[in-house]
């Protein structure tokens, strides 16, 4: 199957037929941004430092270092996604006002990030976590760095990549939440397995 | 003088094996995670297998941690009475937590509650955290050091039930953890589940849980059987890598167990993500050191 590769700046319509489920890549620009800035943005009302309507945000807290012998340039070391539900509560508002198309971090989000994906034509996709390595080769060159005073995990880090994935759409746009569908199917399953998991541990009589 | 110098070394070691540890799973879990991809029949789960495996030969290449949260570093001693350095393995570990931040380098990730700021060291108030056990007569120390990330300490949880919910209620309080917070915690994960009498009890043992390999059995034959049971049960499950769906769900299930109050059961559970970073190192009273999860690592 030919590689799906999406390039920043993304429209709606380079969206239109992806669906959840789907492995996709990216090529261009994408923004490290999780709980802080979230918090920054939507709580305390202040703009983004940096410009990411079309582009791309990663939740994620990288492990980075300066290139040798420069001041203010830095080199990805180790970078992967965080646990993107902590956005959940901000995510309506943050990408009504960023106009982010595409949020990429770990396992599922929930109504509020389906409801901006559906309104404004947004994914969320999930990089495979604990790959971190693999992910930061896939950076070409940190471009930027933004809100250095919030520490190394939470500062905003602005990378080139080139096919940066596997990225694995978990919500599309049109409100189709993978994770949500699959918790159907597990809930199912685990009441079956769990009447017969009973039947073996009466060891209180 | 040649105590300093046993410190010295010892500190340098432990500094280098946890630089080493961020970027080698042990053997236990290699294996593990070789066999379940090995399995998988599901495309979507097949590419997330191969994204690991392409990641770790990349991490031990370019020698970098092989995930971005190298964690809070938590230390298992079990150490013999008459071990000599016993008053200075503290001071050891912490030290030697600062280096291998600094050598690896580990992400910072220590922050002070309260006073909220990060130390930047990866070394603050109980952290790195010991647990200790002292092993009666032995004059040398085991230690387990571990690197327990954010996103697999989030679904750590633990109630203290009523003996009428029985083991029951403990399998029920371990699957319904799978199916919500143990889907963002990295899975195929290896489960570690205490059960004891009040809850710090279990909350302990099911961190000691994470430290035995993961094909190991509880030596209690009902606490074995109950381990096969839910990893079977985890697995039908189908959680797959990431919980994004695949043929199995867990690395495995790991019971550590303590006797109980009449009145109350106590069941907790820790789990491991896949990139599960733990070591198990002895040194001897003179200072030889040997590594029993990671082969191919010799001081």
């Amino acid at each position: 199957m030919e590689k799906k590769i999406l390039t920043t700046p993304i429209s709606a319509a380079d969206l239109e037929d992806i669906k959840a489920g789907d492995i996709i890549y990216l090529t261009g620009h994408i923004t490290t941004c999780r709980d802080v800035a979230h918090r920054r943005l939507v709580e305390y009302g202040r703009k983004l430092p940096v410009d990411v309507r079309d582009g791309a945000i990663l939740h994620a807290g990288p492990i980075v270092r300066k290139v040798d012998g420069s001041d203010d340039r830095y080199e990805m070391v180790s970078v992967g996604p965080t646990t993107s539900m902590r956005m959940e509560k901000f995510e309506y508002e943050f990408v009504k006002e960023t106009g982010v198309r595409l949020i990429v971090g770990k396992g599922g989000m929930g109504p509020n990030t389906e409801r901006a994906c559906q309104e404004f034509k947004a994914l969320h996709l999930v990089f495979p976590a604990g790959n971190a390595v693999l992910a930061a080769t896939e950076v070409e060159e940190i471009e930027s760095a933004n809100w250095k005073e919030l520490g190394m995990p939470e500062t905003l880090w602005t990378c080139r990549v080139k096919e940066f994935g596997p990225l694995i759409v978990s919500i599309d746009t049109h409100g189709n939440n993978w994770f949500e569908q699959k918790k159907v199917e597990y809930n199912a399953t685990k009441e079956e397995v769990l009447e017969d998991i009973y039947k073996h541990v009466q060891f209180i009589k | 003088m040649e105590k300093e110098k046993q410190v010295q070394i010892m500190t340098q070691q432990i500094a280098d094996f946890v630089s080493y540890m961020a970027r080698v799973l042990p053997d236990d879990v290699e294996a593990k995670i070789k066999e379940l991809a090995a399995d998988e029949k599901n495309p979507l789960a097949k590419t997330i297998y191969e994204t690991m495996k392409t990641n770790m030969q990349l991490a031990a290449e370019l020698k970098r941690p092989s995930c971005q949260d190298t964690g809070v570093l938590q230390y298992w001693v079990k150490c013999g009475s008459n071990y000599p350095l016993i008053g200075e393995l503290e001071e050891i570990l912490r030290e030697a937590t600062f280096k291998a931040t600094q050598e690896a380098p580990l992400r910072h990730n220590c922050v002070e509650t309260f006073d909220e700021y990060n130390t930047g060291k990866n070394i603050g108030t109980s952290v790195p955290y010991i647990m200790w056990d002292i092993v009666p007569g032995r004059d040398d120390v085991e230690i387990f050091p571990y690197m327990a990330g954010g996103g697999c300490s989030l679904p750590g949880s633990g109630k203290t039930l009523m003996p009428g919910e029985g083991y029951e209620g403990v399998a029920k309080f371990v699957l319904d953890l799978m199916t919500s917070y143990g889907l963002n915690a990295c899975p195929p994960l290896l489960v570690g589940v205490g059960v004891a009498t009040s809850i710090d009890t279990a909350a302990l043992f099911s961190k000691k849980a994470l430290m035995r390999p993961v094909s190991s059995k509880n030596p209690n034959e009902k606490a074995a059987y109950m381990e096969q049971l839910l990893e079977d049960g985890i697995n039908k499950l189908h959680l797959g890598p990431q919980g994004m769906g695949g043929d199995k769900s867990v690395m495995g299930v790991n019971i550590e167990n303590g006797a109980r109050h009449p009145s109350v059961i106590s069941v907790a559970v820790n789990v491991g993500c896949w990139n599960h970073r733990r070591g198990h190192l002895v040194f001897t009273k003179d200072g030889a050191c040997q590594v029993l999860s990671h082969s191919g690592v010799k001081f």
